[in-house]
């Protein structure tokens, strides 16, 4: 079994993690034990929290890969006939 | 004052994300929020001669594309949008009341006001997305916004998962500051 006590980058990484719904149960556990005495980490988390709810509940859009390329394209053409 | 150049190479790459999030907020329709993006594109082009370097780039761009919304408002309110048959509950005296329900004011109903705040606040993140290093940037949408795997981002862009991660948590609180500063 691994170690209980985690460093504050494991903390962290733990933490980016969970942003994304990857951290394990057990990660999560040691994350939070973590947390109980760490004041950096415990700001660090909130802010990191903060920012995922912000981003989710605002629907930042971006254009996914294939239409900035198809956009690309025809961009290029026309910049072919200015030149 | 500094004096902007102009270079349409790097456009797409740099501002498509910022102009279709601005765009979006304001159409809320993906298919009209590309076409007027890639619009506003061709139309920078052309006119590119005009850009006197008095503004960024972006901001220049970002003022062809509020004509080009406002441009698409008037269209869809010519006459030919007008013609269209727009159905009203109320007007009928015999069925009052039948849809009681859907004319009750929905209190989560959004206001004008958080709309607008909202967008606002898209917007603020954007800006901040756009300071950062492009990369970090880059990995940030893909994971975040566009929700890829991270396998996927990895092969894509031919980096390690370790690596992937760092450069999330780098962007994560260059972001975090950048927020909080303009924004909290």
């Amino acid at each position: 079994m691994s170690k209980i006590k985690l460093s504050c980058d494991e903390a962290n990484h733990v933490c980016d993690k969970n942003q994304y719904k990857e951290a394990g149960i057990w990660e999560m556990l040691k994350l939070n034990l973590h947390l109980l005495y760490c004041r950096v980490c415990r700001k660090y988390t909130s802010r990191n929290m903060k920012l995922t709810k912000l981003v989710k509940t605002n629907k930042v859009e971006v254009l996914d890969k294939a239409t900035k390329e198809k956009l690309q394209i025809t961009f290029d053409k026309e910049l072919a006939k200015q030149l | 004052m500094a004096n902007h150049k102009i270079d349409p190479n790097n456009w797409i790459k740099l501002y498509s994300d910022y102009l279709f999030n601005y765009t979006i907020t304001r159409v809320s329709d993906r298919e009209i929020a590309q076409d007027l993006v890639s619009e506003t594109f061709l139309a920078g082009l052309k006119s590119m001669v005009n850009f006197k370097g008095e503004a960024s780039e972006r901001t220049w761009l970002i003022s062809i594309l509020k004509r080009k919304v406002i441009d698409h408002y008037r269209k869809i309110n010519s006459k030919k949008g007008k013609a269209e048959v727009r159905m009203s509950y109320n007007s009928d005296v015999e069925s009052e009341g039948d849809w009681l329900e859907e004319r009750v004011a929905d209190p989560f109903d959004k206001t004008a006001e958080d709309t607008l705040e909202n967008s606002e606040l898209g917007d603020a993140i954007h800006d901040c997305l756009a300071k950062l290093p492009q990369k970090q940037a880059e990995v940030f949408k893909m994971k975040t916004i566009l929700g890829y795997e991270t396998e996927t981002i990895c092969n894509e862009l031919d980096i390690t998962a370790s690596n992937l991660w760092v450069i999330v948590h780098r962007a994560r609180t260059a972001l975090a500051d950048c927020m909080e500063k303009s924004w909290f």
